[in-house]
């Protein structure tokens, strides 16, 4: 099955910091749309990085590489006008952002993205629709963003804000980690719903095979040291779950 | 991003720029400085009983051989020589919004004054220059018996004792400098009476705006709240930018008698040519409450502490601010408090914001007597700086002499995120509304107590400010 290219990432280095410390280093990625691709690696292989770098962070400098989204070459747009083009990352660590409620942002977040205003009463429909997807309470849209929120709280609040947003393109970065049991299954569930209802395409980076049970995985790609050292298929994934990462990292 | 900068910060401006030039023959304005002859002048032209007068006398005496004040800020780009002490137009004092002149109306038109007294004000006095032009209290209100009205009316219709009683008692001429000019010069501002019981429901508010070139504007506000009454005063300021130094010091003297409570809201744009150099003080009897909400967007160089004397027992006090000091500006605030009587309390929360090299600094002053017993109070300041060549200072004093008080203090100063401005854009916001967010959700917990279109006024303020910003 061969799908139109949603991301094209060729060549990609990236550094941070004022010594300018090599993250990324040569990476090439390509993505379909509609599929689903997982990013495993050790910790501090860049898997974050990936993930910033293609939704615009300017704290990581691409020293040289393009990223193209739908044929565009988006290298230098902002993180803003990358979310306009369809671009969402879920974090590792979503943000408290005190003053403002979770459904009022996420109101003129859609608005911007859409460029459209969207009435009260649609817009209620969506957001309840969003939050039986993945059983939220909905008394968390009343409260300031992630303010005060569990660790486990502010991944679902990811999850809504995805099912919210419907982008083309979601990266979700390690949503999983620091979840039980259950809350792993329900964020499942609205990653699934995202994929079937709006077509989305997925990269999920995660180290935990539970969350991509209900998925049906295209790609897995091994990053180590700032390379993708192999990509395979859904069975690589499982081969790492075994054996981990020793036979990339080893010499 | 230089065009856009100019293009919004012009915008902005036009809001309280505008201005008409006062002619000569529409405007009686006073030579520069602070003599004798000015000031019986002044006292003249108001028909001061001689008590009053003499009273200016000793302020200007005072004045003459007081030291500048030295704590704060630099001052000495203020030339007390180059500052007229009166400007009035020569129109009464109007209770007809028609009857105002052309030129002063549409300058309180354009700041929303008149609109805002038909939507929800008991009460509006509106001031140019040096005197009150407008003053008009809604007819249900004025039959509870309140008095709304400036300090010269209040002498000449029945109330000149109760003035005399309680005129700078509370802020003394000896106080600091700028009290005693105050004495000296002052003119116009707020008298406000709430006979005992009444509880006024919608607010009072007075709007002072310095309109003319290298002048000085010292409004004199008095509040008394009888015993078990309530009100809430609001006081808005602004003026256009000149290029030569003005000048406002105020004075405020509030009284909370027993049971009573006073709110008392202010919301400060002057302009960035301002020395505001303000100084407020309340005292609280037994139960009574005091609630102060402060905004401080404007002027060159600030100097506000408002003070509150906790005298009876159980009497309450809490103060809630915000300051936003942006390029060229040093605003100095901070609250005082003192408990004398015994289970007093105060709240004093803060938040200061700095941008493009302004300096927030708040000081507070929290003493609690030996007699003050079981008293409480906290104390928390928050600073956010917008960049790094921007300053936020934080100055606690406390004077604990009671041994069961229970004081805490509390301070952060902290940058904006880059973290939280990455987030908010990666959900499609663009850097500017990013920050503005964030700025206004850091000041959220103070501009929810501010009055609804001062709340509104605040967050197109920060959005003006932030849109002009680039880290």
């Amino acid at each position: 099955m061969t799908n139109e290219i949603i991301l094209e990432i060729k060549d990609l280095c990236t550094t941070v910091g004022e010594e300018k410390t090599p993250i990324l280093r040569n990476v090439d990625l390509t993505v379909g749309r509609g599929e689903t691709h997982i990013i495993m690696g050790p910790n501090g292989a860049g898997k974050s990085t990936l993930g910033f770098t293609v939704m615009g962070n300017p704290a990581y400098e691409i020293e040289s590489g393009k990223i193209f989204f739908e044929g565009e070459d988006i290298t230098d747009l902002s993180a803003d006008k990358r979310a306009v083009k369809g671009i969402f990352l879920s974090f590792q660590n979503p943000i408290e952002v005190p003053g403002i409620s979770m459904r009022s942002f996420l109101k003129s977040s859609l608005q911007q993205i859409t460029g459209k205003r969207i009435k009260y009463s649609e817009f209620n429909k969506t957001l309840e629709e969003a939050l039986s997807l993945i059983n939220m309470d909905p008394s968390y849209v009343d409260r300031d963003v992630n303010v005060g929120f569990s660790g486990g709280e502010k991944k679902k609040a990811e999850i809504l804000q995805l099912l919210v947003l419907r982008p083309k393109l979601a990266i979700l970065d390690e949503t999983d980690s620091g979840l039980d049991v259950d809350a792993v299954r329900t964020v499942s569930q609205g990653i699934r719903a995202y994929k079937e209802r709006y077509g989305g395409t997925l990269i999920i980076i995660t180290h935990n095979a539970a969350i991509l049970e209900a998925l049906d995985v295209d790609k897995t790609h091994v990053l180590v040291k700032g390379k993708i050292v192999e990509t395979g298929g859904a069975d690589l994934t499982d081969e790492i779950n075994r054996n981990g990462f020793e036979k990339y990292t080893d010499g | 991003m230089a065009d856009g900068k100019t293009l919004i910060t012009d915008v902005d401006h036009k809001r309280y720029d505008f201005r008409y030039a006062e002619s000569s023959d529409e405007y009686i304005r006073e030579e520069d400085g602070f003599t004798e002859e000015i000031i019986r002048r002044i006292s003249e032209e108001k028909d001061d009983p001689e008590w009053m007068r003499d009273f200016r006398l000793k302020c200007l005496d005072i004045y003459n051989h007081m030291d500048m004040p030295c704590w704060g800020p630099s001052i000495q780009e203020l030339d007390l020589n180059r500052i007229a002490s009166y400007v009035r137009h020569k129109t009464d004092m109007k209770n007809n919004w028609d009857d105002v002149p052309d030129d002063i109306k549409e300058t309180f038109e354009k700041l929303g004054i008149p609109q805002a007294e038909r939507l929800s004000l008991a009460g509006v006095g509106a001031q140019y220059d040096s005197e009150i032009v407008y003053h008009n209290l809604k007819e249900e209100v004025a039959k509870m018996g309140v008095v709304y009205t400036d300090v010269e009316t209040a002498m000449k219709t029945g109330y000149e004792d109760m003035v005399r009683e309680h005129f700078m008692k509370l802020i003394t001429p000896t106080d600091h400098k700028f009290a005693a000019l105050h004495g000296a010069v002052w003119s116009g501002g707020s008298f406000v009476y709430v006979p005992k019981g009444v509880k006024v429901d919608i607010p009072l508010q007075s709007y002072f705006r310095l309109n003319a070139a290298g002048a000085g504007q010292f409004e004199h506000t008095m509040i008394i709240v009888d015993e078990g009454a309530d009100v809430h005063f609001i006081e808005g300021c602004s003026a256009p930018k000149y290029n030569v130094a003005n000048l406002h010091a105020g004075c405020v003297e509030l009284f909370v008698r027993k049971n009573a409570r006073l709110r008392y809201s202010t919301i400060e744009n002057w302009s960035k040519n301002m020395f505001n150099l303000n100084t407020k003080r309340a005292l609280i009897e037994e139960g009574g409450k005091m609630e102060w909400v402060s905004g401080s967007f404007g002027s060159k160089i600030s100097y506000l502490y408002p003070m509150t004397i906790l005298k009876g027992n159980d009497s309450k006090m809490t103060y809630t601010g915000i300051t936003f000091s942006g390029e060229g500006q040093n605003l100095d605030t901070g609250c005082k408090v003192v408990h004398a009587g015994c289970r007093t309390s105060s709240v004093i929360t803060a938040k200061s914001i700095s941008k493009s090299g302004g300096i927030g600094m708040f000081r507070s002053s929290v003493v609690i007597e030996k007699a003050a017993k079981e008293s409480k109070c906290s104390v928390s300041c928050d600073s956010l700086m917008l960049d790094s060549i921007s300053r936020a200072d934080t100055v606690p004093a406390m004077d604990i002499k009671a041994f069961d008080a229970d004081v805490g203090h509390e301070a952060k100063i902290g940058r904006i995120s880059d973290e939280a401005v990455f987030y908010l854009m990666s959900r499609g916001m663009s850097e500017e509304d990013a920050k503005a967010l964030i700025v206004s959700g850091f000041a959220d917990s103070v501009s929810k107590e501010l009055p609804l279109e001062y709340a509104v006024e605040m967050n197109n303020l920060i959005k003006i400010e932030m849109s002009g910003h680039k880290a």
